[in-house]
């Protein structure tokens, strides 16, 4: 029986949610092909989480090792690099994720597998496999066929597939495979987690946000927006970029990198909407866009879009606002 | 420290209405401004510090068709002594896998102690060359690097992970790191800087050059070929507020009163 592995992502403790993403879609594929679904366990002291995996899949692989503590893509790479020539799966999924796109081209380069990273949707079309891919920050989807291939390898994008537990768990069996590290890895070595440097403004705390991105050009502009978010009782936050330039502290980042934020209202402003900062505010209440591109992403995830140059609406906009407070006072 | 910069030209994007080519594959490329790839210009920028700091060179090397020797220029500019561009028809089509061979066969057979790349480019995304190239040569690699720190035969770097969390690495040389952007505040280029670029030469290689046959580069060489582009598909569109930037904001005002946000 052909068989798809989905290699589980855990970080101090805890077993990450796009573990469970890739093991919905997987296990969508699995039904559709008729294949098997297997989850890879690696890790120390783990059982825990093989535990957990057993309902999402038909086995669960759980490899043991104290070398396997924490992630280290070369030691990962000798693990998975056996398993695979064992087990010869049809399709391998990764996550899309700082330790998934460390991990997953080198593999696939060491065994040949034909690989599509950062995945939103794939299939086996008759015998070929297809995967949906986006370029160009988000602004265009693309439709690619992978080499053909008895095995493929895939990684797929945070938060692209929602999470569903299967209708009834799955009560996978949990086989347990010897180490197959024979010697100390050297290459790399793992040191410790850094944590960021204590900000002073908690931006998911805040109920207002006014989001800043490419689009506001200058640092000497920071100034006007800082006071429209003022004028609302609200506070600064900004797409990577911005914290790229030094232009607010990392504190301010909204998306994968940075925060996950849920305000009252969050004001997009000059944002195009790459998803890495979507999937860090689309659950807001309120979202309003302004952007100068009617095609831009963050469109299609805002109550309200406008299209235009944002330095001649905010100006007016905080005027208007200031007044109506004034009026009120 | 002899280092290799890999980098690749690119249309800027990000405020622009893009249109999908006839060829159904591409987008159209006119109007578009082309420059050095934005995770590569951090890379270039951290060459050039490492040089400044330990001494030995940067040498800036592309994969691509003729136009991408302005952004070549560009690293000479800012502080590269050398560039190569490998250049060819065949190289066409190649996804990062071929573009990770292509620049294997010319990098095995020249001296350095690190190679930087950006983590990834900002028109696939793929974030597959730079770990690819590392497995063919056979030397480690971290990728998503925030900070390098330089040691006796090895190198600390600090790796991007989720949320905010860093994890900190030690790593044997000669390795390679594709770095985050923000790793540091990229430099201007000076006027001195882009006329010494001008006397300096771009080495340019094609197929015969680097012993590759034809069927390992372009789409025959490639792990994904692409079928066709096309708009993402809105789930859920926002209502548009039109009008003067006057009735536009009076319109805001409103919706943030009606929700009791003012």
């Amino acid at each position: 029986m052909a068989k798809i592995l989905v290699l589980a992502e855990h970080r101090q403790g805890q077993l990450r949610d796009i573990t469970f993403e890739m093991l919905t879609k997987a296990r969508e594929i699995a039904e559709k092909t008729n294949a098997g679904l297997t989850a890879v366990l690696l890790g120390k002291n783990v059982r825990d989480h093989a535990k957990t995996l057993a309902e999402y899949s038909q086995k669960v692989l759980l490899v043991e090792d104290d070398r396997l503590e924490n992630f280290n893509s070369d030691v990962y790479q000798k693990v998975l690099v056996h398993l695979i020539r064992e087990h010869k799966p049809i399709l391998t999924i990764i996550g899309h994720t700082s330790y998934g796109v460390e991990l997953a081209p080198r593999l696939a380069a060491a065994m040949k597998i034909p690989l599509a990273t950062d995945c939103i949707d794939l299939a086996f079309e008759g015998d070929a496999f297809i995967v949906t891919r986006q370029m160009y920050g988000g602004k265009v989807n693309v439709r690619a066929v992978l080499r053909k291939s008895e095995s493929y390898m895939v990684t797929l994008r945070q938060a692209a597939f929602q999470a569903q537990k299967p209708p009834v768990p799955m009560n996978g069996q949990i086989e347990e495979i010897p180490s197959p590290l024979t010697e100390e890895i050297t290459t790399k070595r793992f040191i410790e987690y850094v944590l960021p440097p204590p900000g002073g403004v908690d931006i998911t705390a805040a109920e207002v946000l006014v989001g800043i991105g490419r689009g506001i050009k200058d640092q000497s502009n920071i100034p006007l927006v800082e006071e429209l978010a003022k004028s609302l009782g609200g506070v600064l936050a900004c797409s990577r970029p911005i914290v790229d330039k030094g232009w607010l502290p990392s504190d301010r980042q909204v998306g994968t990198s940075g925060k996950t934020v849920k305000p009252k209202l969050y004001i997009a402003l000059g944002i195009s909407g790459a998803f890495q900062h979507v999937l860090g505010m689309k659950n807001s209440d309120l979202i309003i866009a302004v952007n100068k591109d009617p095609k831009a992403p963050i469109f299609s995830f805002s109550d309200y879009g406008v299209v235009e140059d944002l330095f001649k609406i905010v100006p007016v906009l905080k005027n208007k606002i200031s007044e109506l407070k004034t009026q009120k006072a | 420290m002899d280092i290799i910069v890999c980098v690749k030209h690119v249309p800027e994007t990000a405020e622009a209405e893009l249109k999908i080519d006839a060829t159904g594959k591409g987008i159209e490329k006119t109007g578009l401004v082309f420059d050095i790839n934005e995770w590569d210009d951090y890379a270039l920028e951290e060459a050039v510090r490492i040089k400044e700091k330990f001494g030995g060179t940067v040498t800036a090397i592309t994969v691509g068709a003729e136009d991408s020797e302005s952004t070549l220029r560009k690293c000479l500019a800012r502080g590269a002594d050398k560039a190569i561009r490998l250049t060819d028809p065949k190289f066409a089509g190649s996804d990062a896998y071929a573009t990770a061979k292509i620049l294997y066969r010319v990098i095995k057979d020249m001296h350095f102690d690190l190679i930087l790349t950006g983590a990834q480019a900002g028109d696939d995304g793929s974030a597959v060359v730079g770990p690819v190239l590392a497995e063919l040569l056979g030397i480690p690699h971290a990728t998503m690097v925030k900070k390098i720190e330089l040691g006796e035969g090895k190198a600390f770097v600090n790796r991007e992970l989720e949320g905010g969390l860093e994890e900190r690495l030690e790593v044997k040389l000669p390795a390679l790191f594709a770095v985050q952007t923000g790793i540091n505040e990229p430099r201007y280029v000076s006027i001195m800087g882009i006329r010494k670029a001008m006397q300096k030469e771009v080495k340019v290689m094609g197929l015969a050059d680097i012993g590759l046959s034809e069927s390992e580069v372009g789409e025959a060489g490639s792990w994904l070929m692409i079928e066709k582009l096309y708009v993402p598909p809105v789930e859920k569109q926002a209502e548009f507020l039109t009008g003067s930037p006057d009735e536009i904001a009076t319109k805001i005002v409103e919706i943030l009163k009606s929700r009791g946000l003012i």
